[in-house]
């Protein structure tokens, strides 16, 4: 059983990273920059939804609050990429602190269960992002000369790589004792307790993995937008979107998540551009019908057609 | 120290709008075990409701609530057939994905109607009493708000009576504790959950006719609103309506005191860190059964 599943993913694996190399390539092939951009768009936010689907989907813990550590490491990357820290160690620095303040506050958090962790960790986020809101109310602006030399090829290789990296890892997640101890969290946390299984110390694991992932994807968000505000990315809308992202695709899978988030930026932006004024409300209504008419994802209904279709 | 004073007073007086738009979504927590997150914009909605009868008919504001509810549960029984029924049918954990989805989308899409119908203007009911204060010693108290109090007081006392004494309040209490005993019991428990919800989006519309009468209505007032109810929901814990209201109460006295103590900007800091500590401590809540 364990082992077909780990095969199951590894094809999943092989084919996503395959689609990621043809994808190194557009940068050659198109030269146009709104295509990079909303392909940029759509790998960030692989990144931010296998991120969040490591706790949510295989820990099974819905974290409402997963915007802080993107918030989190948005802030501290930017701010040591500015004062001149070469981007990779700034990202790392992002990842590093985004990790110790979800361990901080995992001990406490993971006291709640079920809906009311949700609450907990949505109110948690809030915390964070009111402070940040007060404390720098300020625009962040790239300086001058770091602006004249902004190159969109760089930050796009950038979000290939981190997209590249949280499919692996949760490949990886997927198919080791660790991933197969968090699922069984999931399941049943008391039959997994009874049977060995660390409950409290994987689900940290699982948030330190998870948060990590995120404080990567807002270091790449602060790498590359030019000016935003400070509490921009501790917005809730971050974490609902790797929410959505993750429930439409399919959540404790592997290609779940990847698929959503190709279905909900492709749909976003074109609804966007097809109806200007009506575009969040069509897009609310629309949002709403897939979750009825899919409740399982993109995922559960391809099963559900090719089983229909070996019948 | 009578700054401090009327500062807590004001405090206790939006609380109890606080305990009011949590005592809807507790309600819907508690008996249908979804997380509707798009309650603050049924809020925000039952205001603009507000707003147009008071406009339209010239009514009291007051008085407004006689429409404005009527109309409220009737939206509340149109929103469980159309999406929350589905829901429910579920298990608890799907549950509770599912309806976070619902209300996500709900909740961008009554965003984005109300800013297309209504523009994204603040808007208020002006009364001619707006204005007028009782004043006690050195406290000034605003009319408006006390009157707003005391209606959201009356409201929850009717709710905790209505679950006390009715068939089908009792039906509701016995679905919110374990449905499938009510539904051995021969309860309805479909009809439980249709009462329930659209009770709570009634509440709802109550909130929000109150936070238009004594503040203001805006389409982007919902996402605050559902994340003060959900707050005060689990800081007060599930299972009393009574308890919700002082739950309610208590957060908005904490927030004005950590107003006055730390600066206005970090009121709702507080008021958060206030909320975890007790959510971790006593995770069932201060009234919690």
């Amino acid at each position: 059983m364990r082992g077909l599943a780990g095969r199951h993913e590894r094809r999943w694996a092989a084919a996503i990273l395959g689609a990621f190399g043809l994808l190194a390539l557009l940068p050659v092939a198109v030269r146009r920059d709104d295509v990079l951009n909303v392909v940029f768009l759509i790998l960030l936010s692989i990144t931010l939804a296998e991120s969040w689907n490591i706790v949510a989907g295989y820990a099974g813990q819905v974290n409402l609050g997963h915007a802080a550590f993107f918030g989190l490491g948005a802030l501290v990357a930017r701010t040591l990429w500015i004062g001149g820290t070469p981007i990779a160690v700034a990202l790392a620095a992002g990842a590093a602190i985004a990790t110790l303040f979800a361990l901080l506050i995992g001990v406490a958090a993971f006291r709640l269960r079920g809906a009311y962790f949700a609450i907990g960790t949505l109110a948690l986020g809030e915390i964070l992002r009111t402070t940040i809101n007060n404390a720098l109310p300020e625009i962040s602006t790239l300086p001058a000369p770091t602006i004249a030399t902004y190159r969109l090829t760089h930050r796009y290789y950038l979000a290939l790589a981190l997209a590249a990296v949280s499919v692996l890892a949760v490949a990886a997640l997927a198919g080791s004792r660790l991933g197969l101890g968090m699922r069984a969290i999931r399941e049943d946390e008391e039959a997994a307790e009874a049977s060995g299984v660390g409950a409290l110390r994987l689900k940290l694991t699982a948030l330190a993995l998870s948060t990590g992932l995120a404080g990567l994807a807002g270091g790449l968000f602060a790498f590359y937008h030019i000016s935003y505000y400070p509490s921009h990315p501790f917005s809730p809308h971050w974490t609902f979107d790797a929410l959505l992202m993750t429930f439409i695709g399919g959540v404790g899978t592997l290609h779940g998540p990847v698929l959503g988030a190709v279905l909900y930026v492709m749909l976003k932006e074109y609804v966007a551009l097809r109806w200007v004024d009506f575009h969040l409300l069509i897009f609310g209504a629309l949002f709403i019908a897939i979750v009825l008419l899919l409740p399982g994802g993109l995922v559960q209904a391809a099963e559900r057609v090719r089983r229909l279709v070996r019948r | 120290m009578s700054v401090l004073a009327q500062q807590l007073l004001l405090g206790l007086l939006i609380g109890g709008l606080y305990g009011l738009a949590a005592a809807g979504l507790s309600l819907v927590f508690g008996v249908l075990k979804v997380l509707d997150v798009a309650h603050g914009e049924l809020i925000m909605l039952g205001g603009y409701m507000a707003f147009f009868v008071v406009a339209v008919f010239g009514l009291d504001p007051f008085v407004s609530l006689l429409v404005v509810i009527p109309l409220s549960l009737l939206l509340g029984v149109a929103l469980y057939w159309g999406l929350f029924g589905f829901v429910v049918r579920a298990d608890e954990e799907t549950r509770v994905k599912n309806s976070l989805l619902i209300g996500f989308g709900l909740a961008l899409a009554l965003h984005a109607l109300a800013v297309r119908l209504w523009t994204a203007d603040e808007r208020s009911i002006i009364t001619p009493y707006g204005g007028s204060v009782i004043s006690v010693g050195e406290l000034s108290i605003p009319v408006v708000r006390l009157v707003s109090l005391a209606v959201a007081f009356a409201l929850i006392g009717g709710l905790h009576l209505l679950l006390a004494r009715w068939r089908w309040g009792k039906a509701i209490r016995a679905t919110a504790e374990d449905w499938q005993a009510a539904l051995l019991t021969g309860i309805d428990v479909r009809r439980a959950y249709l009462l329930a919800f659209a009770i709570g989006t009634g509440l709802a519309g109550a909130a929000g006719t109150l936070v238009t009468i004594g503040y203001s209505v805006s389409p982007s007032i919902g996402l605050e609103w559902t994340l003060k109810a959900l707050i005060v929901v689990v800081l007060a814990g599930l299972g009393s309506m009574i308890g919700t209201f002082v739950g309610g109460l208590l957060l908005g006295v904490a927030e004005a005191a950590s107003a006055a103590a730390f600066g206005g900007p970090y009121r709702e800091v507080v008021g958060l860190v206030i909320f975890v500590v007790v959510l971790v401590v006593r995770p069932r809540g201060l009234f919690g059964r």
